[in-house]
């Protein structure tokens, strides 16, 4: 007993051919069905290749568009002639043109013979399959696709649209029940002569040939009715990309397609001449009698999947550029920016970067230049330190360097004197840890000797935009996580706050602070901030700063003492 | 995109194509060889001057990645390019005095040429220092990938120009013809690119790498621009408008994904900053052929003048097309 093989082909003969003697010459008789729409000289040629061979068939020739019926017309008439010319076949394996057998001929022979009554094709109720083209399942049996999917794309979902709108439903012959799957399958030839010789099959046809895409139904939902045996997949390792079309295998492929122990692949690139040279050579020794395990090649194939519709988190480059609407994830890695810390505390970058472990920048967005961390002139990623290449696209400078330090996390700080373009992007950014304490841009003021008329302006010019960032971390499409304190409430209590801060940096650390950091000196800012006050400029962002000794509110000595020098 | 604006850019096309027509007359064909082109044969077009000493390498690169044959316009070599390329067995050869600048540096005589010789076949538009990196090109040829893309119903496909630099000075090592120039520029910027999107013609504007680092560092807007399409499965009517950066009709541009995923793409790696920059600039800035008045060359031999060397700490080192993907500067998207 053995197997016989029917071939679909339209293109690459001369692979096809190569492959159909491989087989015909191991007693595998073989039936090859090209398409009509290629051209006479093509097919008389491939025809004179297998001339030498007696178990070469051609079959009659049928037009095979895609997703029509003439797929299913070729494939009926091509196993009828296998069935008829070749009793000797148990299995008919339909293939196509682009199959190569990676395994020898022998094993799958034998593998068959010890399943002499299983027909292998995948075979799925339309409720259960997710990977439809178009998205159709059951509709592909009950509406009506007069035009082409792939030429007259407009129409084809203008007249499904049509068709849903008025509940329009073919009914399916009864004793059917559609099923889907792949429509490479191997089906014994007690199954295959059943469906072909059904008395019912004018029927059945007559329904199937307005169904859309056929060819993956037509036996898929008949060989239901006569299989006593089905196992539910296909012997030919074939995957799909996110638009329904086959991958191809290449001459890299080789080591994993060997060790895949698949019996067929499907496709192959036809310049793929290691791989045809490898798998169809006559000394090709085979292995031990294992189960077709395709493990590998699906998570390949399911990660280019990936790649291609969700793509890397965070990164923006030339041919993955997301809109910042449309995804949620706007950077490759979380990060924290601070707000006031390194004014209220003397050596906070420091500390944190200690305390930490993580990489603490100074203000990134300073109007001057940009503040790497360790004064560096140019970044990871040769990131340079000019503001003005900051500024021309403060987008891409962020997710640069958000990007290019992967798995190193980084804080910098902000504050009203830096520019504020990026502002909208960072706290849409889940990635982004926002921790503000509001007024203290008034401290490096009050330690300042400046005039005091120009302290002033420069006080309500910062508050100004201060208030400006505030208002909008309150708005309710914020994604970072936004954290808040008046300078007031945070001088009165700062260790809480840092702790939190910390652990959510490194939550793995999760110990309590020992060493903090050291806070500037407030003698007096309380009558600084009257002073302000006094000169008819209102600070409000600081909070309840008594206008008495300058001291926080509150018993200096309560809480942790060293901390307040 | 309203009517009119898609109007406006159906005229633009026209326009270039008319321009392209006429300056054809520009072009004296030296060697014509155009015969020789069968039907699912790989084009490359190439306008070049004085550059006989990168061309060995250059066609032998690109011969081996299975380009089929080369179309060039040799824009007054004095240095024996022209006669080199002419003996090659696989070139076509047009020459022309014109001026490049009033060409639309190059770009009415390559659209002339491909509208002529490159219909309905895969044109790869390229200089003769760029060169083309494609996901498993160390294991693939460029066919599988333009066959993948036919496939795939892809006419485009976009490859990020990516500035080479040697170590130390960039005049340091002699360039000795044949070699690979990128055994000597081995150093690239891997993430300083800052990337917007034109909303006229869909593309994107990248700019950045070592020459924005290095040379217009206080004038950002005038860095040269780093996105490309130089893969096109090229139609008549289609028509290159800036260089190799944008193409009309705007559909062509679209070689990137909005919504989060990744298409495939590629990277020329521009080996221009070798020994022979220096003269280049020089002579470049004679002729005043170039860019925006040669705003680039000024700004170059300005900046080189002080600082001769473009390495920095964070310069990568070039190994392979993977490395690119892992950086993230040109994806494999779907095809594995």
């Amino acid at each position: 007993m053995t197997v016989g093989f029917v071939m679909l082909c339209h293109t690459a003969f001369d692979r096809a051919a190569q492959v159909a003697r491989h087989w015909a010459e191991r007693d595998c008789p073989v039936v090859i069905h090209v398409d009509r729409r290629v051209r006479r000289p093509a097919y008389d040629r491939l025809v004179e290749a297998l001339a030498d061979l007696t178990n070469v068939r051609f079959s009659g020739r049928h037009a095979c568009e895609w997703g029509t019926w003439g797929l299913v017309a070729a494939t009926q008439e091509a196993s009828t002639l296998m069935l008829r010319e070749f009793p000797q076949v148990r299995h008919v394996y339909l293939a196509s043109g682009s199959c190569l057998p990676l395994r020898p001929v022998e094993e799958m022979v034998a593998y068959l013979d010890e399943r002499p009554r299983t027909d292998f094709i995948e075979s799925v109720t339309t409720g259960d399959v997710g990977w439809t083209v178009g998205g159709l399942n059951i509709e592909r049996f009950t509406l009506r696709f007069p035009f082409s999917w792939r030429k007259q794309r407009l129409l084809f979902d203008w007249y499904v649209g049509l068709q849903r709108r008025i509940r329009f439903r073919r009914r399916i012959p009864a004793g059917l029940v559609p099923h889907l799957g792949s429509q490479w399958w191997c089906l014994t030839r007690q199954t295959l002569s059943a469906i072909l010789d059904d008395p019912d099959r004018a029927r059945y046809d007559r329904f199937f040939r307005k169904v859309w895409i056929p060819d993956e139904s037509y036996f898929q939902t008949l060989v239901r009715l006569y299989s006593s045996n089905i196992e539910s997949r296909s012997l030919t390792l074939s995957k799909f990309d996110f638009q329904g079309k086959p991958h191809i295998f290449y001459d890299d492929h080789l080591q994993l397609l060997r060790r895949s122990d698949c019996f067929v692949a499907r496709k192959i690139w036809p310049h793929a001449g290691k791989l045809y040279r490898f798998f169809l050579s006559p000394d090709r020794e085979g292995q031990a009698q294992a189960e077709p395990n395709p493990g590998k090649i699906d998570r390949l194939f399911a990660k280019a999947v990936e790649r291609r519709t969700k793509g890397r988190p965070g990164l923006y480059m030339q041919s993955r550029f997301p809109d910042a609407n449309w995804i949620n994830i706007r950077t490759a890695a979380p990060y924290s920016q601070f707000q006031g810390f390194s004014d209220v505390f003397k050596n906070f970058e420091t500390w944190l970067g200690k305390t930490a472990g993580t990489r603490v920048h100074g203000h990134l967005f300073a109007p001057g230049r940009v503040e790497y961390a360790g004064g560096e002139t140019v970044y990871n990623g040769a990131l340079s330190d000019s503001a003005k290449m900051r500024d021309y696209n403060p987008k891409s400078f962020l997710t640069s360097l958000i990007w290019n330090t992967r798995g190193e996390r980084q804080c910098f700080q902000f504050g009203p004197g830096d520019r504020q373009d990026i502002n909208g992007f960072v706290a849409a950014d889940p990635n982004a840890q926002i921790s503000v304490i509001s007024g203290a841009w008034a401290i490096p003021l009050f330690r300042s000797n400046a005039n005091f008329g120009d302290i002033r302006r420069e006080a309500a010019r910062l508050q100004k935009i201060e208030a400006e960032y505030l208002d909008l971390l309150r708005n309710h499409w914020i994604k970072a996580r936004v954290r808040v304190w008046t300078l007031a409430e945070f001088v009165e209590n700062p260790m809480e706050p840092l702790q939190t801060i910390v652990d959510e940096i490194s939550p793995r650390a999760m110990r309590r602070l020992t060493e903090v950091p050291c806070m500037v000196d407030l003698t007096g800012f309380g009558q600084f901030l009257q002073n302000l006050r006094n000169q008819g400029m209102q600070p409000v962002l600081m909070g309840d700063f008594p206008a008495g000794d300058g001291q926080p509110p509150g018993n200096p000595r309560r809480g942790r003492p060293y901390l307040v020098q | 995109m309203s009517v009119i604006e898609s109007y406006r850019l159906r005229l633009r096309r026209k326009r270039s194509q008319l321009r392209a027509r006429l300056r054809r007359r520009d072009l004296k064909p030296v060697t014509d060889r155009t015969r020789a082109i069968r039907r699912p044969d790989i084009l490359l077009f190439c306008t070049l001057r004085n550059e006989r000493v990168r061309l060995p390498y250059f066609l032998r690169y690109y011969r081996e990645l299975g380009v089929d044959h080369f179309l060039f316009v040799d824009n007054g070599s004095t240095d024996g390019s022209r006669e080199y390329l002419t003996e090659q067995p696989d070139t076509s050869v047009w020459s022309t005095r014109a001026s490049y600048k009033r060409a639309h540096f190059g770009v009415d005589w390559l659209n002339g040429l491909q509208m002529r010789y490159g219909h309905d076949h895969w044109t790869l538009v390229v200089d003769p220092d760029e060169f083309l990196v494609y996901p498993f090109c160390d294991t693939r040829p460029l066919r599988a990938l333009t066959d993948w893309l036919d496939t795939s119903q892809v006419r485009s496909f976009g490859a990020m120009m990516l500035d080479m630099y040697p170590k130390g000075h960039i005049a340091g090592q002699p360039y000795i013809e044949g070699r690979d120039p990128l055994e000597i520029a081995c150093w690239f910027d891997s993430g300083n690119y800052a990337i917007s999107r034109n909303g006229i013609y869909g593309n994107l504007w990248i700019q950045g790498g070592p020459r924005a680092r290095a040379f217009f560092a206080d004038d950002p807007k005038a860095a040269p621009a780093l996105n490309k399409v130089p893969l096109v499965r090229w139609d008549r009517k289609y028509a290159y408008v800036s260089s190799t950066h944008m193409l009309l009709p705007r559909g062509l541009n679209l070689v990137y994904d909005a919504l989060g995923g990744e298409k495939a793409s590629g990277c020329l790696l521009h080996a221009k900053f070798i020994d022979t920059f220096a003269a280049k600039a020089e002579e470049e800035m004679a002729r005043g052929e170039h860019y925006a008045a040669s705003r680039e060359y000024t700004a170059y031999r300005e900046e080189l003048a002080k600082t001769p060397e473009l390495w920095c700490k964070w310069s990568e080192k070039y190994i392979n097309w993977r490395q690119l993907e892992i950086l993230g500067l040109m994806s494999k998207g779907n095809w594995a």
